[in-house]
């Protein structure tokens, strides 16, 4: 239980952090942030690495091979995307 | 590894995101962010592949190999115009990826009477990132073409929702206090993946930057969900930073709509089209796009209206050569963009900023209102109901209070539009009947083409 809550507390804490920082993000940039938190939500490859790695068993390795996947998808294409937009962006400086 | 030193990586992850989306605040620094971020994501990575518990790495190769390459083709390939579908399918894959990990968790626990806190956040993750895969794959289908655009309404339509998600959680009770029952994962993948199309489906392609906004913070929820059950800081952490920013774009989206979440998820809009021809009647103008060039040669100030039409149409080449030309001549030309303009927010800047317009130049609703009094020309391409004055005329319009561009006030307001078709909400727009409106009835892209050659023989 005291995990529980010392995990609640850094996600409160990271919730105001994320409005913090993110209502400073100009509308002309919503999209690219939108495309860049996608990428970040992919964190979960973390656990993807590990579910797909760690062979519990035939079923948990493929659940974590196709999350692995998606992750990869998720974060490759993300990151790529929004820097293709943002140097749009930039170029014209 | 020691524990100690993978958590202390995860953190610094964790703190390159947070400064990653802070340079965000402003185009010079943004792509600095973005590679703060991704390296932040390349740590966490490497960490992990050192982590003991990963006897296998053959799977794990190949996996980051067919996902690479999968993610590289995508994102190099899409064109600007169908950015808001890439964003929709890669926040359906997060979401996907976290219940699937989230159920890995699950059915890789050895013991059988598992905790509730770990239970709870097992069900939260199969929810949310289940609802926000099959969520998705719907907006994909909607944004692509692939699902027709128009909201799929039917009897009883809150009443089968609602049913579906009282189910869900009434099963997701059963496996948290019951944890032996493991099968009841599925069962309640398989409702919210149900849960996830309903709720989709029943929405209008105008509605989408709503509801590619709210799906964005979804994903980011699942994984702060699939956070708790693996106990890990960093998975909680970026998911907790990519919710609140999910949710503030979705408020904004709303707010820019003058609407409701509720109204914008349950609520009927756009569903049927009106026709009140009579305040068309004898009204309209058309025009050509010689006349146009007329108006422009003669302009000090400029300003470009664009809308979903202009992406539709890929006018924004011709709408750049445009720009290039009035601004050779002295005049000068800005950009007014409405937040719900376009398949998600901020979509008409990325068009604009693809064929080289600064961003200077692309003005907010709140900045550039004020300036139309200025204004000789305004040149409306593809918009329809953002530039609507029934918003501020008539409170039972369905548009009633939204905030919109106030075109009308400018000399001369020149409307790019293939007919006089309502827009998104249904509704006839007077600005089409005004005394200093003309039509210019064409494809965006030919007319603005056709604009541009006129200037350039005059």
């Amino acid at each position: 239980m005291e995990d529980l809550v010392m995990y609640l507390t850094v996600f409160v804490l990271a919730m105001f952090v994320g409005f913090e920082v993110i209502t400073k993000v100009p509308p002309t940039l919503h999209t690219p942030l939108m495309s860049g938190a996608n990428a970040i939500s992919g964190i979960t490859i973390v656990g993807a690495l590990i579910a797909a790695g760690s062979q519990h068993s035939s079923l948990t390795t493929i659940m974590g091979l196709t999350a692995l996947i998606f992750a990869t998808i998720n974060v490759v294409g993300g990151f790529l995307v929004t820097h293709r937009m943002l140097e749009m962006f930039r170029r014209k400086d | 590894m020691e524990k100690t030193l993978v958590n202390i990586a995860y953190l610094i992850s964790a703190s390159l995101f947070i400064f990653g989306l802070k340079n965000l605040s402003h185009p010079r620094t943004a792509v600095r962010g973005n590679i703060l971020g991704a390296l932040g994501m390349f740590i966490a990575v490497i960490v992990t592949l050192l982590d003991k518990r990963i006897v296998d790495f053959s799977l794990i190769i190949a996996g980051l190999i067919i996902g690479a390459l999968i993610g590289t083709v995508l994102a190099l390939k899409v064109q600007m115009t169908a950015m808001p579908q890439l964003v929709a399918i890669f926040n359906g894959f997060g979401g996907g990826a976290s219940t699937l990990v989230a159920g890995s968790a699950l059915f890789g626990s050895a013991t059988e009477s598992l905790p509730y806190d770990f239970m709870t956040a097992t069900v939260a993750s199969a929810l949310i990132g289940s609802v926000t895969f099959f969520g998705s794959l719907i907006a994909f289908g909607k944004l692509q073409g692939l699902i027709k655009e128009r909201p799929i309404r039917y009897s009883g339509e809150q009443l089968v929702k609602a049913s579906v998600a009282g189910i869900t959680l009434v099963l997701g009770y059963f496996l948290i206090t019951t944890p032996e029952m493991k099968f009841l994962f599925w069962a309640i993948v398989l409702l919210s993946s149900v849960l996830g199309i309903l709720l989709t489906i029943a929405i209008g392609g105008a509605d989408m930057p709503v509801v590619i906004a709210l799906l964005n913070s979804y994903s980011g929820l699942a994984a702060s969900a699939t956070g708790f059950v693996l106990g890990n800081n960093a998975l909680i952490i970026s998911g907790s930073l990519v919710g609140a920013s999910g949710i503030i774009l979705t408020n904004l989206m709303c707010k820019a709509m003058n609407r409701s979440l509720t109204n914008v998820l349950f609520g009927g809009f756009g569903e049927v089209a009106k026709t009140e021809d009579d305040i068309y009647e004898g009204k309209v103008k058309a025009t050509s796009p010689e006349e146009v060039a007329l108006l422009l040669e003669g302009a000090r100030r400029v300003v470009i209206v664009p809308g979903y039409g202009m992406a539709v149409a890929q006018a924004q080449y011709p709408v750049r050569d445009l720009f290039n030309l009035l601004e050779s001549r002295g005049i000068e030309v800005e950009f007014g963009i409405h937040p719900v303009a376009g398949r998600m927010p901020g979509h008409m800047n990325v068009l604009l900023a693809e064929v080289d317009i600064p961003y200077e130049k692309m003005k907010e609703l709140e900045e550039i209102n004020p300036t139309f009094e200025q204004t000789d020309v305004v040149i409306v391409i593809g918009a329809n109901d953002v530039v609507n004055p029934l918003s501020q005329t008539d409170p039972k319009s369905p548009i009633a209070g939204m905030p919109v561009l106030e075109v009308w006030k400018a000399k001369t307001v020149i409307v790019i539009k293939r007919s006089l078709s309502p827009g998104f909400a249904g509704i006839p727009n007077p600005l089409f009947a005004m005394d200093n409106t003309m039509m210019l009835f064409a494809d965006a892209k030919k007319a603005v083409q056709e604009i541009v050659n006129a200037l350039k023989e005059s």
